[in-house]
């Protein structure tokens, strides 16, 4: 019951109706359920609103980090790099 | 040509039929053979073997981004003959058109019609106007007959894949039925995606000089890929796999279908041609695409294996294999 | 934003986490996916055949159209029937079998049902025709239901009348405990729910960790995302350890939505709610609290459906609960294909059934 996707916030109107671009491909949604949104926000849309501010920074730190997740053999545990990631 | 609207008086055989057909039909379409008015057209008919097909349009609504129902249905069946081989010649045109159909619309239909058999080389030669009561009919419903004369020697067929040939798309997937889409009450959304109907034989004939022995071609209208490849699949009883990454689909239709849940596999289009030849004139094939107009974006997408027969695959962007399933009744939009 | 494709999708970062997978599954274990859509994007990415041989992944009943019961589906059609109803709905339902119909069976009968992309179209169709009864069929799980919280609100807010949802909305949390007390489930951990999880964060799964010592991660629906998320899974399990964790740092906060949850509890309150193939799990539904009752359905409309019954021979339950497998089912396959479909596995779009017809070999001839 999930599909939700990022979009970026292109403008608010009124009664927080935002129009938002996935793709170049524009819609409006409501804001409603967001209050931090602003404009050039990440959200997560579903069903007409946006659920989530994503954080851009962080997703990309996130996915750098996955990367160098090690596995050490001798006692089965993360580098602590790694670790950093599950905190 | 008095009234503004379609009446039900314009389909009863009179005056006013006469009216509509002269003032409206035949005075956008000028043929030598529908000018004389007589009930069938008498035609010079090439030698050679004939590729019949017809069609019916029914799309709604009739005019969204990048066309209107008579585009399709022009080039709908322009296309339909090119897959056999042929060069299309001839059309007829049958209209069901709805009491209070606006005038106006009705001639920008026409126009696009007319301008799209203009572009294909084909003649529109005889039609048929029906008009039914307010509330049936949708507004304009269009069938057609397309004629064409197949070259020479030539017997495509979709049972003729062989393991080992390749696939070719002529172009971006998607467009047409996202376009369509996004012109849907509820369905709201700012795009310019458009339409991609379009007539092919040029690039069909394009193909066919660089790669003489193409077993077949089709073009992936409703159902989208999937149904095109999975019929081609199972009437030659072999496996088709198909390269995710290879297969071009624009920026804004991937994000309208992620959007609705859409598989754009499963996506119609209406200016697009798969077409399947020997591997060895894969290259030739895909430079003949590239060189036509409404083919700038082809590619090859896939490969033909052995079977199990009738399946088609998806090599996924992610390395790993799933099946490209067909269609089972309309796509509806998800939130799921 | 990293675009989609090249990182959560990235084949070599997937390697390496099946390598790590791999290694930390040094038992066999079982882990289920709740949500349907987590189904779909693991059969669409061909993941559980990449799976190292350890770990088996079972599908659960994440999929709030799957687990709809016969009873509400049937209670909506009735609705429907009223003269001068719009019946709104999201296009998941539209295919669904009731006890004896469908919403796009109503729809082929003449009955006026629309597909929705957002509940605030419907209340917008209701704006614009003042002489309708538009009712939107409220189904979904916590990602969804503040959206129509918020929806009920904006209707009360425009003075919109004519404008009422069925709520038959579920909750997941409560769900999982009455799974994992089940006993013919055996679940090690739990590949919890990502968008549910972005409204409810990862604090109302805690009891299921601590209680019953199964652990959880709350992930998202790309490839990088479920492979990274069954990793800290098996890691969880080798390490003896039974906690709740968020593998979808770019979606879920620690504490969730937090305006979206003060919505919910706003205008819903928990009622008990039957689970189709499960039966009834106490507090898993939600009910339009009495400071909106105007904008309730069942309340609204007084109509009394046929006696529910259940599709003969149909497994879905047990496919629901993780007992059988898809292709495990006596009729998948035969007499139940997507063309054909004889329960609702087979129907949603992210049924477990229609996932595994759909996009693996299993079951076909």
């Amino acid at each position: 019951m999930c599909l939700a996707i990022p979009a970026q916030v292109v403008s608010i109107g009124d009664f927080r109706m935002a129009e938002v671009d996935i793709h170049g491909v524009t819609r409006t949604v409501s804001l409603d359920l967001v209050p931090e949104a602003d404009k050039g926000s990440w959200v997560l849309v579903h069903a007409g609103f946006a659920i989530q501010v994503v954080d851009e920074e962080f997703a990309n730190e996130t996915w750098e980090l996955l990367n160098q997740i090690q596995w050490d053999d001798s006692d089965g545990t993360l580098t602590s790099d790694a670790a950093a990631l599950e905190a | 040509m008095r009234s503004d609207r379609v009446l039900l008086a314009h389909g009863s055989g009179g005056t006013m039929m006469r009216e509509l057909i002269e003032d409206i039909f035949v005075a956008r379409f000028g043929d030598e053979a529908l000018l004389r008015m007589d009930d069938a057209a008498a035609l010079d008919v090439p030698p050679g073997r004939i590729a019949l097909t017809t069609d019916t349009y029914v799309v709604t609504p009739r005019f969204f981004p990048g066309g209107d129902i008579g585009h399709l249905a022009v080039a709908g069946t322009v296309n339909d003959v090119s897959t056999a081989g042929a060069t299309p010649l001839f059309l007829t045109v049958g209209f069901i058109l709805e009491e209070g159909l606006p005038i106006e619309e009705l001639r920008r239909i026409l126009d696009s019609m007319a301008n799209v058999a203009e572009e294909a080389g084909v003649r529109i030669v005889t039609g048929d106007t029906k008009v039914v009561e307010r509330g049936h009919g949708d507004g304009i419903y269009i069938n057609t007959a397309g004629v064409g004369v197949i070259r020479d020697g030539l017997d495509l067929s979709g049972s003729h894949c062989k393991p080992g040939d390749v696939v070719l798309l002529s172009g971006t997937l998607g467009d047409h039925g996202i376009a369509v889409m996004s012109t849907r009450e509820g369905l709201n959304f700012g795009t310019d995606v458009v339409s991609d109907a379009a007539p092919l034989n040029h690039l069909v004939g394009a193909v066919l000089d660089a790669a003489p022995d193409a077993r077949c071609f089709r073009d992936p209208t409703r159902g989208g890929l999937s149904s095109c490849l999975n019929e081609l699949a199972s009437a030659s009883a072999v496996s088709i796999t198909v390269e995710e990454d290879a297969v071009p689909v624009r920026e804004q239709v991937r994000g309208a279908c992620e959007m609705l849940g859409y598989d754009v596999f499963q996506v119609a289009n209406e200016g697009k041609m798969v077409a399947v030849v020997p591997a060895e004139q894969a290259d030739a094939a895909l430079a003949a695409m590239r060189g036509s107009k409404y083919g700038e974006d082809a590619a090859i997408i896939g490969t033909v294996a052995e079977g199990p027969a009738g399946r088609v695959y998806v090599h996924t962007t992610f390395g790993a294999r799933r099946i490209m399933d067909m269609l089972v009744g309309e796509q509806l939009p998800r939130i799921c | 934003m990293k675009d989609v494709q090249s990182a959560w999708r990235d084949p070599e970062l997937a390697k390496r986490l099946l390598d790590l997978i791999a290694k930390a599954a040094d038992r066999p274990m079982k882990l289920m996916e709740v949500c349907g859509t987590h189904t779909v994007a693991i059969a669409r990415f061909g993941l559980r055949d990449v799976m190292p041989a350890n770990v088996t992944l079972l599908s659960g009943p994440g999929c709030p159209v799957c687990v709809t019961a016969n009873r509400d589906i049937d209670l909506a059609i009735e609705i429907g029937r009223v003269p001068g109803v719009v019946l709104t709905t999201f296009g998941d339902m539209m295919k669904v079998p009731g006890s004896y119909s469908s919403l796009s069976r109503e729809k082929a009968d003449g009955r006026d049902v629309r597909i929705v992309y957002s509940p605030l179209d419907a209340v917008r169709m209701a704006q614009e025709e003042p002489d309708k009864q538009v009712v939107f069929l409220g189904v979904g799980f916590e990602t969804t239901v503040p959206t129509i919280a918020a929806t009920i609100k904006a209707a009360g807010a425009r003075g919109v009348k004519n404008f009422s949802v069925l709520s038959v909305h579920k909750t997941v949390p409560l769900a999982l405990e009455a799974l994992v007390n089940d006993p013919e489930v055996a679940i090690d951990g739990f590949i919890l729910p990502g968008h549910v999880s972005t409204i409810i964060g990862p604090e109302p799964y805690e009891f299921i960790a601590s209680r019953y010592h199964v652990p959880g991660v709350a992930t998202g629906f790309e490839p990088i995302d479920v492979l990274q998320g069954v990793y800290m899974l098996a890691k969880q399990i080798h390490d003896g350890r039974a906690e709740i964790e968020i593998a979808y740092r770019r979606g879920i906060n620690e504490h969730g939505n937090p305006t979206a949850r003060a919505l919910i509890e706003e205008v819903f309150e928990p009622c008990d709610s039957e689970w189709r193939g499960i039966g009834v799990i106490p507090g898993t539904g939600l009910k339009i609290r009495e400071r909106f009752s105007a904008f309730d359905a069942a309340l609204r409309f007084d109509v009394t459906p046929p006696e529910p019954k259940a599709i003969p021979g149909c497994q879905c339950g047990d496919v629901l609960r993780g007992v059988v497998l898809p292709f495990q089912c006596r009729l998948f396959g035969k007499g139940c294909t997507p063309e054909h479909p004889i329960g609702p596995c087979m129907v949603s779009s992210e049924g477990s059934c229609a996932a595994y017809y759909r996009y693996t070999d299993y079951g076909r001839a």
